[in-house]
C-alpha cells in the first residue's frame, strides 16, 4: 500500500511538475518494458509515435513527452533465446515490482499462438485495454486479426505489418529466357503451379534454376495447411496433406533440376550466395521484409536488377505481433502505443514509405498500390511493389495455428531435407521427424501422417 | 598470568582459506548436481509457457531413454572422439619426443610451441563456423579444388556421414594436439637426463628409448591426458552442434550425447535431461575407473605379484 502510494505520488509529481498538458492520468507506472528480438519495433515507434521525446544513445531507453520511459529489452531470436528470456519474465510477472513488469511484448507468426493461448493468460484481450477490434482495427487485414486471436476468437494482439509474399525475379534472366522482363508477362508464366512447372523447364534449358532451394517453396504449402499441426487441447500431431505435397513436389523439382542442389535449406551461406550476381537462380519467394532485409543485403550487382510479380499461390510469411502483457501497470500507454502503431492509417503509410514495410491498412495499401510516385522502389528498378502485394494480401487464407508450429516447421524441413537430398529413404525421414518432434515437445503422444 | 598454550595449530587457517572454494562448490555445483539427479525421477517440462510437473514418475525417464536412440548417439560420440583422439595422441607423442630430444637440436622450438597451441585459443564454435563456411558446397575449399582441376564436381562434404565425422574429428585434432604436446613435453622433460645418457651408452636406439624409457615413465601424465580427453569427448557438442546446425546431419549420424541432451533442454525437459545426465555420469565414472586401472599399473614387470605369491607359498609351507 505504501509503495503504491509512493509510486502514485512520484508519478503525480512528474506529470504535474514537468509535463504539464499530458494526456495521461497520473496513476500509470513510469516505466514501460517492451520485450523484442531486434530494433524493428523501436525504430517504428520512434518514427511515428508522436509522444516520443528522445531515445538514449545506446538505444535501450526511449523517453516519452510525459516523462514515462520505455525500456527496450532486446534478446536475439536465434536458438530460441528471445522466447526463453521472455518466458522467464512472464513467469515472474506476478512477483516483481510494477516497474519491472513486462508491459508489451512482441511475437512472430510462428509462435504467436503460444502466447495468445487463453489458458496461458499472458496476452491481454484487446477489449480489456479498451480497444474494440471491430471499430478501431476495422481497416486491418482480417487474417492478421485471426492470427492474433485465441481459440475462442478473442483478439489478443495487433500488428503493424502484413507479410504477403511475392515472386522476386532477376530481370536479366527473364530477358534471356523469355525475351521480356515485364512483370505482367513474367507473372503470366508463373501464375499457378502447372504453369510455373512448364516455365521451370524453359529456365532449365537455358541453364537456370527456378528457385534456390526446396525450402523456398515451403511457406506456400506450409502456411496453407487445412488443419493446425496440433488441435487445441489435443496431443496428437497431424502432418497435413499440404506438407506431404511439399515433400513430393520438392522431390520432383529437385530431381528435375529446377532447384540448385548445392543449396540446402535457407538462412545459410549457400542460400545467401544464390542471391548474388554470380548465381543462376531465377527467383525467390519473399515478402516485403525478405526483399528489404535479405535479398537487397545479399545482392552485389546494380540496383534495378530485380522485379516482383505475382507468386504461383497467395501466401503469407512472417509478421510481428504486438501484445499487451497481462499485469501491465501502464494500460493507457500500452493502448495508445498499440493504436498509434497498428491502427493509425497515416502512421502506417509513413512506415510503408520510410521502411518499405507492407503495412496493415487495407485502404492505405490500396492507395499505395496506385501511388507510383511515393511507393516505387529503386532496388526493383522503379517498380511499385505494392501493386502486387496488395491483391495477394487480400486473398491470403491464413493457416490455423498451434503453439507447436515453430518446431514443426523447423523440424519437418530439416528431417525431410535429408530425404530430398537422397541421404535417407522416406520412412527414415518420417521416423527422424517423429523422434525429433517428441524430443522438442514431450507432450506429443502420437503422430499421424496424411495419406 | 596467561595459560600456556599446549600447541599452536595452524591447520584451522588452512581450512578457513579453502572454505570459499567449498562454499562455492556446495552452492553452485553440489546442490544443482543433487537437483539434477532428483529431477531425473520427475516428469518436468514446459509446454508453451505452461509448466508441466514436477510429477514423480520413478524410473520412467530412464526406461524411455533406453528405448530411444541414446545408444546410437553414444556410438556416434565414440566414433567422433576416436577419429579426433588417435591422430591427436600419435602426433602429440611424436612432436613431444622430437622437441625434447637434445640431439636433434630443433631451432625455434618456442615458436613452434606457440603455433601448435594457437588453434586452441580460438573458441570451438568460431572454429566450427569457420570450417562450416570453408567446406560448404559453394565454399572456398570447393572453389580451390575446382580451380586447380582436382575435382570436376563440387563435393558435398557435409552431406555424408563420413565427411561430417571426418571434419569434426579433424577439428578436434587440430584444436587439442598442441595442448597435449605441451603436456607430454613437460612429462618427458621431467625424466632425468642421466637415464637417457646411460641408455645411450648401452647402445639403446631411439625406438627402444621411446618404448622402454619414455612411455613407462610418462605413464601418469598419459593417464591424465586420456582421462581428460575421455571426459572432454563425452561432453563433445560445440563443434558438431555448430557444424550441423544442431541437427547432427545427415540422418543424425553426428549427433552426440550432449546434443541429444540439448534437444531435451529446448522444451526445458529437466526430467529427461536429468536422467540422461545420470547415465552420462555413470558411463564416465566407469570409463575413468578402467583407464585409471590400466595406466596406473604399479607393478609393470610383475615382480610385486611374484613376490606376493612367493610370500604366500612361504607361509603355507611354514604351517
Amino acid at each position: 500500500m505504501k509503495k503504491k502510494l509512493l509510486v502514485m505520488l512520484l508519478a503525480a509529481a512528474v506529470t504535474t511538475g514537468t509535463m504539464a498538458g499530458s494526456v495521461y492520468a497520473g496513476d500509470e507506472g513510469k516505466v514501460i518494458n517492451i520485450y523484442s528480438w531486434n530494433n524493428e519495433f523501436r525504430e517504428r515507434v520512434e518514427a511515428v509515435y508522436s509522444e516520443v521525446e528522445k531515445t538514449s544513445d545506446d538505444g535501450t531507453v526511449t523517453t516519452l513527452k510525459d516523462g514515462t520511459e520505455i525500456h527496450w529489452i532486446i534478446n536475439p531470436n536465434q536458438d530460441g533465446v528471445y522466447q526463453q528470456k521472455l518466458d522467464e519474465a512472464l513467469l515472474r510477472q506476478a512477483d516483481v515490482s510494477d516497474d519491472e513488469k513486462v508491459d508489451i511484448f512482441l511475437s512472430e507468426t510462428d509462435y504467436v499462438n503460444k502466447y495468445t493461448d487463453a489458458d496461458a493468460g499472458v496476452a491481454m484481450p484487446l477489449t480489456d485495454l479498451g480497444i474494440d477490434p471491430e471499430t478501431d482495427l476495422a481497416d486491418q487485414y482480417s487474417f492478421t486479426k485471426t492470427t492474433a486471436s485465441d481459440q475462442d476468437g478473442v483478439q489478443r494482439g495487433s500488428t503493424w505489418q502484413c507479410c504477403p509474399g511475392l515472386l522476386v525475379y532477376r530481370r536479366d534472366i527473364a530477358m534471356d529466357v523469355f525475351g521480356t522482363d515485364d512483370p505482367e508477362a513474367v507473372g503470366e508464366k508463373v501464375k499457378d503451379w502447372d504453369t510455373i512447372k512448364a516455365t521451370a523447364e524453359e529456365l532449365k534449358a537455358k541453364g537456370y534454376y527456378t528457385f534456390s532451394s526446396y525450402a523456398d517453396t515451403f511457406r506456400l504449402y506450409g502456411n496453407s495447411i487445412e488443419e493446425s499441426w496440433v488441435a487445441p487441447g489435443e496431443t496428437t500431431l497431424k502432418v497435413d496433406q499440404k506438407i506431404m505435397d511439399w515433400v513430393k513436389d520438392s522431390k520432383e523439382w529437385l530431381d528435375a533440376g529446377y532447384f540448385d542442389k548445392t543449396v540446402k535449406g535457407q538462412w545459410n551461406d549457400d542460400w545467401n550466395k544464390s542471391m548474388g550476381s554470380a548465381s543462376k537462380v531465377f527467383g525467390f519467394l519473399l515478402p516485403a521484409w525478405g526483399i528489404d532485409f535479405v535479398l537487397s543485403k545479399n545482392w552485389d550487382g546494380d540496383e534495378g536488377a530485380w522485379a516482383v510479380t505475382n507468386p504461383p499461390q497467395e501466401y503469407n510469411w512472417g509478421g510481428s505481433y504486438v501484445h499487451a502483457c497481462e499485469g501491465t501497470d501502464n494500460p493507457e500507454h500500452v493502448k495508445d502505443i498499440i493504436l498509434a502503431l497498428t491502427a493509425d492509417k497515416e502512421n502506417l503509410l509513413k512506415i510503408s514509405r520510410e521502411k518499405s514495410d507492407f503495412t496493415n491498412t487495407l485502404s492505405g495499401m490500396q492507395e499505395a498500390a496506385s501511388d507510383d510516385e511515393n511507393f516505387s522502389s529503386a532496388f526493383l528498378g522503379g517498380q511499385n511493389p505494392f501493386k502486387y502485394f496488395a491483391p495477394v494480401a487480400e486473398n491470403i487464407k491464413i493457416a490455423p495455428l498451434s503453439a507447436y508450429d515453430q518446431g514443426c516447421v523447423e523440424l519437418i524441413q530439416n528431417t525431410f531435407g535429408d530425404y530430398l537430398q537422397d541421404k535417407v529413404d522416406f520412412d527414415t525421414a518420417k521416423a527422424n521427424f517423429e523422434t525429433a518432434i517428441i524430443e522438442r515437445y514431450p507432450d506429443i503422444t502420437e503422430i499421424q501422417w496424411a495419406e | 598470568m596467561t595459560k600456556k598454550r599446549k600447541s599452536i595449530s595452524y591447520a584451522k587457517w588452512g581450512y578457513i582459506f579453502i572454505l570459499p572454494f567449498f562454499l562455492c562448490y556446495f552452492i553452485f555445483s553440489l546442490i544443482p548436481l543433487a537437483d539434477t539427479i532428483r529431477y531425473s525421477f520427475f516428469e518436468y517440462y514446459r509446454s508453451g509457457i505452461k509448466e508441466i510437473g514436477p510429477n514423480f514418475i520413478g524410473m520412467e525417464n530412464y526406461a524411455s531413454l533406453l528405448q530411444s536412440d541414446m545408444l546410437k548417439y553414444g556410438i556416434n560420440t565414440l566414433i567422433l572422439w576416436v577419429i579426433g583422439f588417435i591422430p591427436q595422441i600419435v602426433v602429440a607423442l611424436l612432436l613431444a619426443v622430437w622437441f625434447t630430444d637434445i640431439r636433434l637440436k630443433i631451432h625455434g622450438k618456442q615458436f613452434f610451441k606457440v603455433v601448435i597451441y594457437l588453434p586452441n585459443l580460438i573458441m570451438a564454435s568460431a572454429f566450427a563456423m569457420l570450417f562450416f563456411t570453408m567446406f560448404s558446397t559453394n565454399g572456398p575449399i570447393n572453389s580451390i579444388l575446382m580451380g586447380a582441376g582436382i575435382i570436376k564436381e563440387r563435393i558435398d562434404f557435409m552431406g555424408t556421414a563420413f565427411g561430417t565425422r571426418s571434419l569434426v574429428g579433424f577439428m578436434n585434432f587440430l584444436m587439442w594436439f598442441g595442448n597435449t604436446t605441451i603436456m607430454l613435453m613437460a612429462a618427458i622433460m621431467g625424466i632425468s637426463v642421466d637415464i637417457f645418457e646411460a641408455s645411450e651408452l648401452d647402445g639403446c636406439n631411439s625406438l627402444k628409448r621411446f618404448y622402454y624409457i619414455i612411455l613407462p615413465l610418462i605413464r601418469p601424465i598419459l593417464a591424465y591426458t586420456l582421462i581428460t580427453a575421455i571426459i572432454g569427448g563425452l561432453q563433445m557438442f560445440d563443434v558438431p552442434q555448430i557444424l550441423t546446425n544442431g541437427q547432427g546431419n545427415p540422418n543424425r549420424t553426428s549427433m552426440t550425447l550432449i546434443m541429444f541432451l540439448n534437444n531435451h533442454l529446448k522444451s526445458k525437459n529437466y526430467g529427461m535431461a536429468g536422467a540422461l545426465s545420470v547415465y552420462l555420469f555413470i558411463v564416465s565414472g566407469i570409463l575413468c575407473f578402467f583407464v585409471y586401472r590400466m595406466t596406473n599399473d604399479n607393478d609393470p614387470d610383475g615382480s610385486k605379484a611374484a613376490a606376493k605369491r612367493k610370500a604366500k607359498e612361504e607361509r603355507r609351507r611354514r604351517r
